[in-house]
């Protein structure tokens, strides 16, 4: 809703700095505002103060050893990244995967999903100023997830879990029943969580209607995800472009409609209870057998350019590689879900007041350590 | 299953407009000419039957002997991809037309090439550094840059 | 004035000074003086302490626990912390005005105690315009916090106190209102006379208009969900970003020493202030302050925060009308109403509420959307 603003006194806009170091933009993300008063009128976004120079590092490693940089991508879903990267891997050298990595796999990167959505909607309600509460219950069910890959592969953040060929190590003999327990408790938590603040007046009115993003638009600034889809895009990757094993599972993609912050909330609620419905039809069809392809460490793969995507829990994420059949990478680059997503911020924000700046910041949700790589 | 289209189908349509504009590179891109550029995407994006609305990256890649920039685009309608890819010979003032007109999702990638290869885009509406500052000596990703 | 008649009945009467109290009317200032200031530092350090213990128990977490038995010395811990830490003053600060903020916000608060009994009579002033006292002397509070925001030189600051006068401004409307149907059926101003004329306590007589002080006191003093003038996730600290060492210290003791203060108002005004069975009644005036400070934890935890215009909108097209209408109904009932029957009162009084909460909240429209730029 669109209402015009008679200025009677003559006003001067201010450049407000919300600067890197905020209790709110989600990591090192500097924006300038120009203002009126509460309205903002421009932004201007400054990158770089993550920037660490992965794809220049990655030339200098092997093919195996760029598996912990990927991991610092989107630290919050390590999982993601590393999978992303080893199915580009495969596409390039022609690497047939064994079926019990692939559904172990699919498992860790659905439980990633869950575990980083809660993340997300926890910080979003805590930025429409609930005080916390919700990111603080999001963060305790986080935490059981956090076992897991610590029963996984030793680690809580940074997994370096997956490899060129398949996974490094089996599931331990206790994971897939515990697995189970928890995605009942799972499935009750998020009921529980939906209904505290899901028709919630104040919510409501803070997010609804707030930061609409048009199907139109997003398509053009080339948006995926939950962002996406909450305007209507309905484009999943693992529907519309199945890799590994997706095409064996039933789950169905939640759309919004209007693409205002209400809907991005809602669609990743639903996301996380199609994931949990993932993970339980991977548990009953998971079979025994090797982890890992007959791959050598030190991998060259044939000369050419590759790209491959995966849906991660920001959106499109992908890698584009070049090989000159050398121990190295010739090229490695990223396909940055958050940095392309934040390309529509700057229409999406202009009207709305400085709240509101950061309630549709937290709803695009970004990892700057995606965009700055 | 989003099919790529070959690189001869991708080839012969975008000749059959702009001829001489396109050339086969590899199993499934085209390599366009950078002044034609521009007027190719548009083709690709507006033209019925192919309606590649979806800009999925752009990213360059530096081969001694010049820089090839790639560029993907999907199509949601009819769920295929395509690659285009454009050289550019001069490493001193490398350039290339921008598609930020088309694509609004190419504005920060275009600042990022800029940024790390010193690719220039002529008609971006703001080109500037991105990670690193303004100053910073040279451009990082090149291979023959100086650490 | 029936039924003002049956209320008035059995009522008790004080002086001003008791006709036992030793030594003059000095020594009696001096005696309340330094009790009211030892009792309210007492009382914050008290407060501090349930916030931040039920803040983290509503959420799932301890709270604090490891200074002292329970965590009962924190707020001491908080205190010399914050006194050693160093004061430092921005360069564009305007010295003089950022010096006196502090002092301005603070004053006002104490003053507010000085007419709230504790027990039969014992207040610093037993004034015969009590209430309006206490009104007039909350305003000045703001005049403090335009003083530290303006005065910081800061713009994040400028930012936090242009809200805080403007939501102060605005929510003293419905605060009078709901006084004036409080004093509608006291016949008086005088604190001890509302307290001496609650045979039944005005929160059943006037359940809406135990509502409407209640937000409107939570938006005087920045509570959650009207905490917008300090909001973390937004603005930093709002007018107290650019404080620290004693004078933050002090804006941090005004926010809770105002809430006990309103705390203490709300006792006088609708729970009926020391009165009670069995217990002392300074014990009963505590429990019942504490009481309505628990209240106001909870809404904190629990409650998303408002934008700024979605707050203007709420006191001036929600609350203000609803008190006018409750202050019509309330003049009816004083006039009209038989002598005998106050129970009825009661229900009809809250079947009235919740019906004009029902039908205005539909008519409600919270805020501007999107303003053209």
């Amino acid at each position: 809703m669109t209402t015009t603003q008679e200025i009677t006194l003559p006003t001067e806009p201010f450049v407000l700095n919300i600067g890197p170091v905020h209790p709110s933009t989600h990591g090192v993300y500097r924006m300038r505002c120009t203002m009126d008063g509460e309205v903002v009128r421009d932004i201007e976004p400054v990158f770089g103060y993550l920037h660490r120079g992965l794809e220049k590092l990655a030339e200098e490693r092997t093919w195996t050893g760029t598996i912990p940089l990927t991991d610092r991508l989107d630290y919050l879903a390590a999982m993601s990244n590393n999978f992303a990267y080893c199915l580009a891997v495969e596409k390039l050298a022609g690497i047939k995967v064994p079926e019990r990595a692939e559904y172990i796999r699919v498992i860790i990167a659905e439980i990633q999903r869950v575990a980083i959505h809660f993340i997300i909607v926890g910080s979003f309600l805590s930025d429409c100023g609930a005080m916390l509460t919700p990111m603080v219950y999001a963060l305790r069910e986080r935490e059981r997830i956090l076992d897991f890959f610590d029963m996984v592969c030793g680690q809580r953040l940074t997994y370096n879990y997956m490899r060129i060929g398949g996974v490094s190590q089996d599931i331990p003999a206790q994971f897939l029943p515990a697995l189970e327990k928890l995605v009942k408790k799972l499935k009750r938590f998020i009921d529980e969580f939906d209904v505290l603040l899901k028709q919630n007046e104040i919510l409501l009115a803070r997010s609804k209607g707030v930061g609409i993003l048009s199907k139109e638009q997003a398509i053009n600034c080339g948006i995926s995800g939950p962002v996406a889809r909450a305007s209507g895009v309905n484009w999943d990757l693992r529907k519309n472009d199945p890799y590994s094993i997706y095409e064996r599972f039933d789950f169905s993609i939640p759309l919004g409609e209007t693409g205002d912050c209400y809907d991005r909330y809602r669609v990743r609620i639903e996301e996380t209870r199609q994931s949990l419905r993932i993970i339980e039809q991977a548990m009953q069809q998971i079979p025994a057998g090797k982890i890992i392809a007959d791959v050598p460490h030190l991998i060259r793969p044939p000369a050419g350019d590759v790209y491959a995507h995966i849906e991660s829990p920001k959106g499109e994420l992908g890698f584009y590689l070049v090989s000159d059949n050398s121990i190295a990478p010739y090229r490695w680059h990223v396909r940055p879900p958050s940095l392309i997503n934040l390309a529509a911020l700057r229409d999406m924000v202009r009207g709305w007041k400085v709240a509101d700046l950061i309630a549709i910041f937290g709803s695009i949700d970004i990892t700057m350590g995606e965009v700055d790589r | 299953m989003t099919t790529a289209l070959a690189s001869r189908d991708i080839v012969t349509k975008v000749n059959a407009k702009f001829p001489g504009a396109a050339a086969e590179a590899g199993a499934e891109g085209a390599l366009v000419k950078a002044e034609q550029l521009v007027a190719v995407m548009e083709f690709l994006k507006n033209e019925a039957g192919l309606e590649f609305d979806y800009f999925n990256y752009v990213t360059a890649v530096d081969y001694y002997s010049y820089f090839e920039v790639i560029y993907q685009l999907t199509s949601y309608k009819h769920n295929r991809s395509l690659v285009i890819k454009a050289r550019c010979y001069d490493r001193d003032n490398p350039t290339l037309p921008s598609v930020t007109g088309l694509w609004q999702g190419a504005d920060f990638q275009e600042r990022e090439i800029y940024d790390l290869f010193g690719i220039k885009f002529a008609g971006h509406p703001d080109l500037r550094r991105i990670f690193l500052w303004e100053g910073f000596p040279g451009h990082p990703l090149r291979k023959d840059f100086n650490q | 004035m029936a039924i003002v008649n049956y209320l008035h009945s059995g009522g008790l009467t004080a002086p001003a000074v008791a006709a036992d109290w030793p030594g003059g009317y000095w020594w009696h200032w001096l005696f309340y003086a330094v009790a009211i200031i030892v009792a309210l530092l007492i009382m914050v350090m008290g407060a501090i302490y349930i916030e931040r213990r039920g803040l983290g128990r509503m959420q799932s977490r301890l709270g604090p626990n490891r200074v002292g038995p329970f965590g009962l010395l924190q707020p001491v811990a908080d205190a010399i912390k914050i006194l050693l830490k160093e004061n430092i003053v921005p360069s564009t600060a305007d010295r003089i005005v950022h010096f006196m903020a502090p002092i301005v916000a603070f004053t006002p608060v104490i003053l507010i105690l000085a007419v709230v009994p504790v027990m039969n009579g014992a207040a610093l002033a037993d004034l015969n315009i009590g209430i309006l006292y206490v009104v007039a002397v909350s305003s000045i509070g703001s005049v403090g916090v335009f003083m530290a925001g303006w005065g910081s030189g800061s713009k994040f600051s400028l930012l936090g106190a242009m809200r805080n006068v403007a939501a102060v401004v605005s929510y003293e409307i419905p605060m009078v209102l709901s006084i004036i149907g409080v004093v509608l059926f006291t016949g008086s101003l005088a604190t001890s006379q509302i307290i001496a004329r609650q045979n039944i306590p005005f929160i059943l007589m006037q359940p809406l208009g135990f509502l409407l002080f209640f937000a409107a006191a939570c938006a005087e003093i920045n509570r959650s969900p009207f905490d917008l003038m300090e909001a973390d996730q937004e603005i930093v600290a709002g007018y107290m970003t650019e404080y620290s060492g004693m004078r933050f210290a002090m804006f941090y003791l005004v926010e809770y020493a105002e809430a006990i203060a309103m705390s203490a108002v709300i006792t006088t005004l609708f729970l009926g202030g020391w009165r009670g069975p069995w217990l002392p009644p300074w014990l009963w005036f505590l429990v019942k302050t504490f009481a309505v400070f628990f209240f106001m934890v909870w809404t904190r935890t629990t409650l998303p925060r408002v934008r700024i215009d979605q707050l203007m909108a709420f006191a001036w097209k929600f609350l203000f009308p609803l008190g006018l209408i409750n202050l019509f109904i309330t003049a009816i009932q004083v006039l009209v109403w038989p002598d005998s029957l106050p129970w009825i009162l009661i229900i009809i009084n809250f079947a009235v509420m919740g019906a004009l909460i029902l039908i205005w909240s539909k008519f409600f429209r919270l805020g501007w959307g999107r303003v053209q730029v």
